[in-house]
This record gives structure tokens, sequence and C-alpha cells, in this order.
């Protein structure tokens, strides 16, 4: 019997569009994930470290005031400073094209914009969990 | 034969001949609000009719109460609304630039966005600002920062509106300071704070201090404004952000005005009467994109104002029932897919909030889902309003749809909705215990959830999104903030500490203490302070540390 997918959908920096973010963790919690949600304006430490003691297994961050170049990279070092090696880390919110191939490469594997269906989030996550983990519904 | 059996003959007769031959699009058709949208509406709809007594109690005449016609007897023949573009990004010196190419494009108000920091009282320097420094709006850290900011611009005769609602008090004091120093009296200030921290904690996000006390610093510029800057707008009491958030329209209208009563009521408790202070009252809506329900939003919004002053609260005053309101499109309808979409969108939702009777309105630019917005952008979004009101001709009617059955069926159907809520937080016990609760969060995120799942399943189609894509699309260029805006802030407001009077900044700072303890009105205080070129951070820990701070309550 496989264990759920654990998710921690995070808010980093002073941004308080929440929307999309809580949008995505109920979706997410309905197409049978577990959903830890931090709520706003958290600093990437605290951020890294809930991912961390919560062992899961994918990080999802959302950010609409345009400070994701600085504040995504730096959760995923401290993620990985933290020992969360596995933990696959996606992003969302606005985040202009000509950003994502340097949050590519500092880490954050994906990028949701504005209008994804969700339908291609809940693909990327079954694609990408570990293979004890599911989705149940 | 009554309406009804005139409007049965027909249902009965052709068109069940028709939907027997050919049903309709959809099963049903429902506004984004999820309120069903009838297939007509006919004199039976409306309440009012053409009876004298009804129309004058419930429709009227603009200027007269319940204002559903509108606020001023002769509307946009008399004066157009104030165009009025929220911008700012980057430094001072920067929004600045913006403002003057505004104003010269012909916009007839400012309207200020601060980033972050500034928003939640933290200086440009402090570890939590990192990154987000000049991003989502300018960045201001003491009067210097203000005085470069309206540098060239008529104070005495630009009204400026400004998204601050936290430290709203320190914002209009550098405000009234930069007037002071160049001779401009407070008395001839005109323009308007958010100072709405209700909405904060129910969707914004920038709150600082716990309610109680925040209240009571709204009450205090209440106070100070009504004998010391007279034509200012104390408070735009807003539903936009709570609209973005993803309720309905009547819950935007309920809960905009739920926070009303409450200010009301606080202001009363602090010993305020009410038509000292009531007319200084405005509001700040949201137009979205069912135009049908919008134009009746406002009206209804209208209509339940009034009623609420002159009832409820005992206001004797007229201008004190009058619900003035600024609007902006809804920038959650922007779409990233074909962003040129946006700018129709845009001009739509422009009509119908000028049917609706907005006193100001900020069109959103077409780029606004990908980033911050270029000039062209706003150019366009600003010649949409000079179209509408040049062209269109609807500037020229007052309250053109007014009598339309579809309309007036929908004013009456969102004010008793709405009315209905209003209720449900009295029973709550006003609109803090409400929040408190999380009844009102909640309430909103259930509407959101219910619209983000109709557009991910497609059941609310959206053009580009979830029907009419295109392949390939390339990414229009978007505007950049410069990389160097953060040192550049950090280093002038460090330069800023080195050379003010640091005695003086500590009296001051040492006196906004003392009345944040005993109580007495803040804003002399506060604009001491800033005069002596306090910084924003400082003045706020001053209060953080008498008021604490308020940590979000998350409601999944």
């Amino acid at each position: 019997m496989k264990r759920r997918i654990r998710i921690l959908i995070a808010k980093p920096g002073l941004d308080g569009h929440d929307r999309g973010a809580k949008f995505v963790a109920r979706s997410l919690r309905d197409a049978g994930a577990e959903i830890i949600y931090t709520g706003i304006r958290q600093t990437p430490e605290a951020i890294a470290a809930a991912a961390v003691q919560e062992d899961v297994d994918f990080l999802g961050l959302s950010c609409l005031s345009g400070a994701h170049n600085r504040l995504f990279p730096e959760v995923v070092k401290l993620v990985r400073e933290l020992g969360g090696q596995d933990i696959v880390v996606f992003g969302g919110g606005v985040i202009p094209k000509r950003d994502w191939p340097g949050l590519n490469e500092a880490g954050i594997r994906f990028i949701f914009g504005p209008g994804t269906p969700m339908s291609d989030v809940i693909a990327v996550i079954r694609e990408n969990a570990p293979a004890d983990a599911e989705l149940a519904p | 034969m009554s309406f009804d059996e005139i409007d049965q003959k027909w249902v009965q007769g052709s068109l069940a001949k028709t939907l027997a031959k050919a049903p309709e699009r959809q099963p049903a058709f429902t506004t984004p609000s999820g309120s069903e949208i009838r297939r007509l509406y006919t004199p039976a709809d409306s309440r009012v009719g053409t009876d004298p007594v009804q129309y004058s109690e419930r429709i009227g005449f603009p200027g007269t109460f319940p204002f559903t016609r509108g606020v001023q007897p002769t509307m946009y023949r008399g004066r157009l609304w104030t165009m009025r573009q929220y911008a700012g990004f980057g430094t001072a010196k920067e929004s600045n630039r913006r403002y003057r190419y505004l104003l010269e494009q012909g916009q007839t108000g400012l309207s200020v966005a601060f980033d972050l920091p500034t928003q939640i009282g933290m200086d440009s320097d402090s570890p939590m600002a990192a990154g987000e420094v000049g991003k989502v709006g300018v960045a201001i850290d003491t009067l210097a920062d203000m005085e470069i900011l309206f540098d060239e611009i008529p104070l005495d005769r630009v009204t400026t509106s400004m998204t601050i609602n936290a430290p709203a008090m320190v914002l209009l004091a550098m405000y009234i300071a930069v007037a002071g120093k160049r001779g401009i009296p407070a008395s001839e200030l005109g323009g308007t704070i958010q100072n709405d921290i209700l909405k904060e904690y129910i969707a914004r996000g920038t709150y600082i201090f716990p309610p109680r006390p925040s209240m009571r610093l709204i009450t205090d510029i209440f106070g100070y404004c009504t004998g010391n800057v007279p034509k200012w707008n104390t408070i735009s009491i807003s539903g936009y952000h709570l609209r973005e958030a993803g309720c309905t329209a009547v819950q935007e209208v309920a809960f905009t005005l739920a926070d009303g009563i409450a200010y009301v009521e606080a202001a009363i408790k602090a010993g305020l009467d009410v038509d000292d202070f009531a007319s200084r009252l405005s509001f700040f809506f949201n137009v979205h994109n069912n135009f049908i329900e919008e134009v009746a939003k406002f009206r209804a919004a209208r209509r339940i104002w009034a009623g609420i002053m002159r009832d409820r609260f005992g206001a004797k005053n007229p201008k004190s029932w009058m619900l003035r309101f600024h609007t902006q499109t809804a920038g959650s309808t922007l779409t990233a897919q074909q962003p040129e979409n946006n700018a129709i969108r845009v001009a739509i939702q422009t009509l119908a909030a000028v049917a609706g009777g907005t006193q100001s309105l900020h069109t959103n630019s077409r780029d606004e889902a990908l980033g911050l917005p270029t000039e062209d952008s706003v150019r366009l979004a600003l010649r949409t309003q000079q179209i509408v009101a040049y062209e269109s001709g609807v500037a020229d009617t007052i309250d053109p749809f007014g009598g339309s059955w579809a309309i007036e069926a929908e004013t009456d159907r969102i004010e008793s909705e709405a009315l209905e809520y209003i209720g449900e937080v009295d029973r709550l016990g006003g609109m803090i215990a409400a929040i408190e609760a999380g009844f009102v969060q909640k309430q909103i995120q259930d509407s959101a959830f219910r619209a983000g799942r109709e557009i991910d399943d497609g059941t609310r189609r959206i053009v580009g999104v979830n029907c009419f894509q295109m392949e390939n699309e390339v990414e229009p260029e978007i505007l950049q903030i410069n990389p160097e805006t953060e040192a550049c802030q950090v280093a002038s407001l460090e330069a800023i500490r080195k050379a003010r009077d640091n005695d003086a900044v500590a009296a001051a700072l040492a006196a906004v203490k003392d009345a944040a303890v005993s109580g007495a009105n803040l804003f002399p205080p506060v604009l001491q302070a800033v005069s002596a070129y306090a910084s924003l951070g400082e003045i706020c820990n001053v209060m953080r540390d008498v008021f604490g701070e308020y940590r979000e309550e998350v409601v999944l």
C-alpha cells in the first residue's frame, strides 16, 4: 500500500495574493495529496525548515510581487542545506517567461503560469512522485 | 391581463415551441458570481414599475436619496469622472517621472502604488524587505523620498490617492509635510488614503497591528483630518480586493458595506459625530466582466449605503448618505494568454463602471497578468477611458441603463442578497468578530474555489485560456525593474540617517510612543516625527512595540 504524496504550498516574502496558492492547495487536496499550507509572509528560512521537518515530497512556491528571482532560489538553497535533497520544488504566480530559465537552473523544476489547468499540475505531481507515494482521492 | 399572465402566454406558447425544436446553448446561464441569469426581464421583474411613489423611494433622482441613479444631479454632464491610474515602481525618482508622463497624457488625478515593505511599515533595509523593494510600487522610507516623489507636481491642484493602509497615518503625514514645505496648507489638500485595514485581514494581507489598535489609528485619522485636512477622503472602504480574492458581486457589496458599518461604529464610539466625518468616507469597488451585474451592483451599493447612513446611524446631512466610489477594472480577469484581449475586457469593464456612476476610475493595462505595465500599455488603458468619456456617449445621459428591466431587477436582487449577508455579519457581532471567526474569509474562499473550478473544468469559458487558444504565443515586452533599485534605496536611507538631527528624531519617536500608550491622538506626534526625517520603519516599530503584531489565521 502506497502512502499519500505530501506537498507544502508556501508564500515567501511579503506578497498577500493568496488566491492562486489556495486554489492549487485545495485542488491538490481534492486530488488526493496531503497538503500543508503556510499562509502569507513567510521567510525562506521558515519555509525551508517546514518543508524538511514535514518531510514533504513537493514544495510549491507562489509569488505575485516580482520578488521570485530573489526568494525562490533562496528557498531551494536552504532546503538543500537542511537535507531536503529529494524535495521537488515548483513555482507559480506572475513570473515572466524570461525568468524561467534562471529559476529552472536554481532548482525550481516546474513553473506554472496564470491559467495553467490543474490537470497539468496534477500530471507533473504524478510523474515526479517517489515510487512509494501516490495521490489517493 | 397581468404581466405574469402575458408572460406565461409567451412562455407556454412561442418560447416552448422554439425550445422544443432548438434547446439553448447551455442548460443554465450564470454570472461569474454564480447568480442565475434569466432569459428575459419584463416590467413584472422590477418591484418599482412605474408607480411614482415607489420610483422616488427606491430609484429616485440623481443627487437625491437613495442615490440609486448617482450622487450628483448632473453626473458626468457636469464633470467627468477622475481618470486615476494607479502607478508606482522602483525609486521615487522613477515614479515621479511616470506621474508626470501620465499628467501630460491627460490623466486628471494621481494614484500612488507603494512597494510591499512600505505598505507593511518596513524600511528598505529590513531583512524581510529583501527582494521586494520597489517591486509592486515605489519605495518610501523617509520624507526625503516623498519630496522627490512629488517633485514639480502641483499638490494644491492635483488630487492624490494613496493605496496605504496599516501605516496610512505616516504616509499622509509625509504628504502634508511635503506640501507644508512648499507653503501649501493642509486644508487645501485633496485626495484619499485607503486606510481600510479590515479588508487587509480578509484578503489583501498588508496588515501590521491587531484589529483593535488598527481601528484606533483609523479613528485618530478621522478625528485629526476633520479639523485639519477637511478636503481629504480619510478612508476608501474597499471591496476591490475582496473581489480579486474571489468573492461574488453580492459579497463584494455586502462585506464592503459591513466594513463601512464597522468604521462608522468605531468613530461614533470614539466620540465623533457621524455628520462630521461621514461625508469624507469613500469607497472602492471592482468592475468585473458581467456587464449587467456590475452596473446593477454599483446602483445597489449606493441605495443600501444611503439607507444605512440615514436610518441606522441617523445621519442628517445628505452628504453623509452618499456612497462615492473609485473603481478599478478587475485584475483577476486579465489573462496571460493572448494578452491583447485584455484591452477589450478592460473596455467593457470601463463602460460598466461609467454606467454605474463611478467618481474615479483606474483601467488596468493589457500586460498586467505578465508583470508591471509598460508605458505604452498604460497609455492604451488611459485612452480607453478617454474614448468612453468623449466618444461613446454613455457619459452624456445620467444612469443610462436605469429603467432597464434587467438592470432594475438585478439591482433589487443584489440589494436584497447583500442585506441578508449584512444581517449575518450583524448576528456574528459585527465585522471584526466575523473576521476573527474566519467567517468572511471562508465565504470568499468558497466562492473563489467555485469560480476557479468552473474555469478549470471549462464550464466558464475564458477566451484564450480554456477556449480559442493559440499555440506558441510570444510573450510581449514587459517592464523590468532596475535591479539596482534596492541597493540605491538602502544607500540613500543610510545617508539620511547620518545627515538628520538624530536627537530630534529620538525625541519625536518618544512622543509617538507616549501617545500610542496614553491614547492621545497619534497624528500630531507622527507628523512631527516624519518632519524630523524619522523613517517609516522606525515610526511603525515604535507602534509595534506598543500594539503588537497581527498573525494570520490560515483558513483553507
